[in-house]
């Protein structure tokens, strides 16, 4: 980094510059320089919901595309993810008091036997970003813990995540008891993680497979979309 | 036989097959010593090896194509062919491309399990152990360390492997040098270490059924 740059004062610059600014910044997941950009921000009177949509989601979509294109690989897209993340803390309890807009509720979690959660932070992270809200149930979970979520939270999405091959399996065990409750056709299954493909989706019954967590936030849009028109419709 | 090559060489470009012996073995670069030496053993002069990138274990996505590429190149020359791979992260479709392509290949999830035994690995139930073979306690830094950008930013640790409790390193030879630097490396990664002596498990098993048989 030059000098220039280390001389740079993010209050100095106009509101422009400087989410252009916080993009390098996300980019480069320099979390210190997003936390100031976004208080900065927020300090000129913008509404924390554009705050978090123009500056951090729109910078997180760089170094999404960057990711899938191969040209950011995993280690720069945590450094993104954990500056986000600082902005995040700062925006999440203004959002709340704020009202801002909720487009559908997830409730997440990497399944029984599997303790990998990174894909599934960003696809929270990046989810929440987009205006959903999200239930984390963290790592390990047995179908039960989907299951009293899902009644107590009333999601329209259930997402499950796993890193294994030999721990994928197990999210048909979480279908198939959704369908024997009679209840799978209530909310739409997102199912993620490395080892996964559009034909492993497909055999277990979930409404799509998510290659990466744009690709998730992507779906869910289109299906919840899908699913109030065919409700308007029907 | 030719010497067996060097770790770098067998994680970035594998090993050539050298054209003898009537059944193939296309396997992952990080089997090559053990491959070699169970051939060397039991005298298996009819299996041949080649072995792919060892690197592909952290690209699974790229397995299934490269072990089809390979059986296509070699099909000819040989009588049969198998994969030493397991699944190895390919959610199942490098089985489905062997089934389809005729070639056999090792059973289980990965080679932490055959080298264990699968069902001894499966009744451990140990999904917070990250493990390593010999191979992988050697090429950490190729594998782990730099992949996962550790020595660029290793504020990231805890971001991989803050779920993990231990790393168990198991052992197909009983080597101290090795055995202190898999101690080193689960002191870096910041986890509880712990060492298991395999040997070569199903591996050994596996190649003698494929030996045995025409």
């Amino acid at each position: 980094m030059s000098d220039d740059e280390d001389d740079l004062i993010l209050s100095e610059l106009n509101d422009e510059e400087l989410v252009e600014q916080m993009f390098d910044d996300l980019y480069d997941g320099m979390k210190d320089e997003i936390e100031e950009g976004v208080t900065i921000l927020l300090e000129r009177g913008w509404a924390p919901y554009r705050v978090l949509t123009e500056a951090l989601v729109g910078g997180m979509t760089i170094v999404g595309h960057d990711f899938r294109d191969g040209i950011l690989f995993v280690p720069e897209v945590l450094l993104a993810a954990n500056a986000m993340k600082g902005g995040m803390a700062i925006l999440k309890p203004l959002l709340a008091e704020t009202g801002a807009p909720t487009i559908g509720k997830m409730v997440i979690g990497t399944v029984k036997g599997d303790i990998h959660d990174i894909g599934k932070n960003l696809v929270a992270m990046m989810m929440e970003g987009a205006g959903f809200e999200v239930i984390d149930l963290g790592i390990n979970n047995p179908v039960e813990s989907y299951l009293e979520a899902a009644a107590a939270e009333k999601p329209d999405i259930i997402g499950m995540s796993a890193l294994l091959t030999t721990t994928m399996p197990y999210m048909k065990v979480v279908i198939d008891a959704m369908i024997e409750q009679g209840i799978r056709e209530d909310y739409l299954v997102l199912v993620g993680g490395a080892p996964l493909n559009e034909e492993f989706g497909k055999a277990i019954g979930a409404d799509a497979y998510c290659r990466d967590a744009a690709v998730a936030v992507e779906t869910a849009k289109t299906l919840i979309a899908r699913r109030h028109n065919q409700r308007a419709a029907g | 036989m030719t010497g067996t090559p060097d770790d770098a060489t067998l994680t970035r470009r594998g090993l050539a097959a050298e054209g003898t012996g009537r059944i193939l073995l296309i396997a992952c670069g990080a089997l090559a010593r053990e491959i070699l030496d169970l051939k060397a053993r039991h005298g298996w002069d009819h299996l041949d090896l080649t072995c792919l990138p060892a690197i592909l274990h952290n690209h699974p996505d790229r397995i299934t194509d490269a072990v089809r590429k390979a059986v296509d190149n070699h099909r000819a020359r040989y009588a049969r062919i198998c994969a030493v791979y397991a699944d190895c992260g390919t959610g199942g479709l490098l089985q489905a491309a062997c089934r389809e392509l005729g070639v056999e290949m090792v059973a289980g999830p990965h080679c932490y399990a055959f080298y264990e035994g699968l069902d001894r690995f499966a009744a451990r139930d140990e999904p917070a152990s990250f493990y390593l073979t010999d191979f992988l306690v050697r090429q950490f830094d190729a594998f782990v360390w730099k992949p996962l950008g550790l020595d660029r930013h290793p504020e990231l640790r805890e971001m991989y492997f803050g779920n993990y409790e231990a790393l168990v390193y198991q052992a197909q030879t009983d080597d101290p040098t090795l055995t202190a630097l898999a101690q080193s490396h689960a002191a870096r990664l910041g986890l509880r270490f712990e060492r298991r002596v395999t040997g070569y498990g199903d591996l050994e098993t596996t190649m003698a059924d494929w030996a045995a048989r025409p």
